[in-house]
């Protein structure tokens, strides 16, 4: 798609996920816990998404840098921090510890960056596991607070919801501004070809090590907002499976779309829980919709809504235009 | 001293088992670039038809041997390619891999519902007993085990580089618009990969599985172990996955008994970290050789 798009095709989907991100709110306590689930998972994928779907790098370290950010509220919290502070902590600590791993890539590409992010990701398990006096070991830390502002309690779950949201809102729109900006268009630029950027003065160190301290600070923010949400954080909770549902949220929601985290952290999510009706068989149809998406659409599910604005939605005037001009 | 060579011996009897899991993972990235996120479920899922044939129904070794081979070559190597891979081999590498963890999930799940999500005693298969060399004591077992991998390896390796199949192999694995030129029929020869991925995973069951209890999810890690071994090796050459697959046993067996056994499996993904820092083709690799 060419960057010239009626408003229409530009916002509709952007509007529909966002009402869809409101809906919770009028649910019942457990499907409001999905859609709260819902929200930490797109704060989180919208930074893989900034990693690996604008710049290209493969990252499975955000389990990590989610442990990061959940563990600094669950160290520091009993300690009188405020949760908000615990959150900006939990944030940079991840931002830096992304740049970290950004290294590596500057070095390394494909599965090897893979192999040395899901490594780091090990590591971090390990360690949570390990270090019992610091992070409460396998037994993990009990008894999370949500916030509390003196005057407003978050402690409800719609409260809680709400909360996150506030969260919520600036961290799609600072995406958004990033996918946007001069850094966003040095991100694509490195993607699509790292010699042509670097040619073009691009400096491909900045932007690379860059790409994975943002996109790790964001899983920052996700983890801090996901230790109150379940009150409790243990260390299985950071692990492969986390880090490889992050990377099927980007990628079947779509890789490198804007929408695409939204879609994504909202299938699979919710995916799975609405099969559970058919009880034990949902992680087995589960994996047979991530085969078949695939397959059919391995631009992931935004693929389906360009199919449907080609189709249906005629394109403006000014494109027109533009293809004319171009033919 | 003698404790050394022991660990030592152990250590390398699984890591050789870890090398043909890895060995199959390198052929798979070589002449498809295909990064197999099912590699370990492919041990997994003949470890358990094994069980079915020479547990269950009381079939003598060796035919319930070559069905568990057959039948699961037939499935992970053949249906996995003509269904899943030959669609998706156009799209790229994200879209692959993310397949074959769907592929994974597939497997470890049907296997937990359809069949148990206990862990299932394996009988061994080779005796166990020990030998005395001297003061050291060694386990029958682990030396058969090495030995058999060895085996295998060393076929697979002469297959590679004297037979005119291997000899195509690697020319898609250096240079695929040549080979498609030089009449070589490349679809065909990544199926041949495939189903020799699928051959070797089996094997690999039989020997692993005695050692670990056969569970569903066990996959996960065995998977993991082979990409390790595949990279610290160098995952462009055969020799590399072998030598990447010892290296991941000894480092597993020592630091377990030597430092501590919470972290053994970080000792491997350490290394694994300085060597791609280092010299990120791998140990053994040459850089660009193979693709």
């Amino acid at each position: 798609m060419t960057d010239v798009q009626s408003p229409i095709r530009r916002f509709l989907p952007l509007l529909i996920l966002c009402g869809l991100l409101i809906l919770p709110l009028g649910l019942e306590q457990y499907k409001l816990f999905v859609g709260s689930l819902v929200l930490v998972y797109l704060i989180a994928a919208i930074g893989l998404n900034l990693t690996l779907g604008y710049a290209g790098q493969i990252s499975l370290a955000h389990a990590a840098f989610l442990a990061f950010g959940a563990y600094s509220v669950g160290i520091l919290q009993p300690h009188g921090v405020p949760f908000e502070l615990c959150l900006f902590i939990g944030a940079t600590i991840s931002f830096f510890f992304g740049l970290l791993i950004g290294f590596p890539a500057l070095r390394v590409k494909h599965h090897f960056l893979a192999m040395v992010t899901i490594g780091f990701t090990i590591i971090v398990f390990l360690s949570l596991r390990n270090l019992e006096n610091f992070t409460g070991g396998s037994f993990g830390i009990p008894g999370i607070d949500r916030p509390d502002w003196g005057f407003i309690s978050f402690d409800s779950d719609r409260a809680y919801y709400i909360y996150m949201m506030i969260w919520a809102i600036p961290v799609l729109a600072s995406a958004y501004w990033i996918k946007n900006s001069r850094w966003g268009r040095a991100f694509k630029s490195i993607r699509e070809n790292e010699l042509r950027a670097a040619a073009l003065g691009v400096s491909l160190r900045n932007y690379k090590l860059m790409a994975f301290a943002i996109g790790a600070a964001y899983a920052g923010i996700a983890g801090a907002l996901f230790a109150p949400l379940l009150g409790y954080i243990d260390p299985s909770a950071f692990y492969i499976e986390r880090t490889i549902q992050f990377l099927l949220i980007v990628v079947i929601g779509g890789l490198g779309r804007f929408e695409g985290p939204i879609i994504g952290s909202i299938v699979v999510v919710v995916l799975p829980e609405a099969l559970r009706a058919s009880q034990s068989l949902f992680m087995i149809i589960f994996a047979v919709c991530i085969m078949l998406i695939m397959l059919f659409m391995p631009k992931g599910l935004i693929g389906l809504w360009d199919l449907f604005v080609a189709k249906f939605i005629p394109p403006s005037t000014e494109t027109k235009a533009d293809l004319r001009s171009a033919e | 001293m003698a404790d050394l060579i022991q660990l030592l011996v152990a250590g390398l009897s699984i890591g050789a088992i870890y090398s043909m899991i890895a060995l199959g993972f390198v052929l798979l990235w070589q002449t498809s670039n295909t990064i197999n996120f099912a590699q370990g479920e492919f041990v997994v899922f003949p470890a358990f038809l094994m069980l079915l044939f020479y547990q269950t129904l009381k079939w003598p070794f060796a035919p319930a041997f070559t069905a568990t081979v057959v039948i699961s070559t037939f499935f992970l190597g053949w249906v996995v390619r003509k269904v899943l891979i030959t669609r998706l081999l156009e799209q790229g590498l994200l879209p692959l891999i993310i397949a074959t963890i769907g592929l994974a999930l597939f497997i470890r799940y049907s296997l937990q519902v359809f069949w148990t999500p206990l862990g299932l005693y394996f009988p061994p298969v080779f005796p166990r007993f020990t030998v005395k060399v001297g003061p050291v004591l060694l386990p029958m077992e682990e030396l058969l085990n090495l030995a058999t991998a060895g085996l295998i390896i060393l076929a697979v390796h002469l297959f590679i580089t004297r037979t005119k199949i291997g000899w195509g192999m690697q020319v898609i694995a250096q240079n695929r618009p040549l080979a498609t030129v030089l009449g070589i029929d490349v679809p065909q020869l990544v199926t041949m990969t495939f189903v020799l991925n699928a051959a070797l995973a089996a094997v690999s069951a039989i020997l692993i599985a005695p050692i670990y209890l056969v569970k569903y999810d066990i996959g996960i890690s065995l998977g993991l172990k082979a990409f390790y071994a595949a990279i610290i090796g160098g995952f462009n050459q055969i020799r590399g996955a072998f030598l990447g697959g010892l290296l991941v046993g000894i480092v597993e067996t020592l630091s377990a008994a030597y430092i501590s056994n919470e972290f053994r499996d970080g000792y491997a993904l350490i290394i694994l970290i300085f060597v791609l820092m280092l010299k990120p083709e791998g140990i053994w690799g040459k850089k660009e050789e193979w693709a």
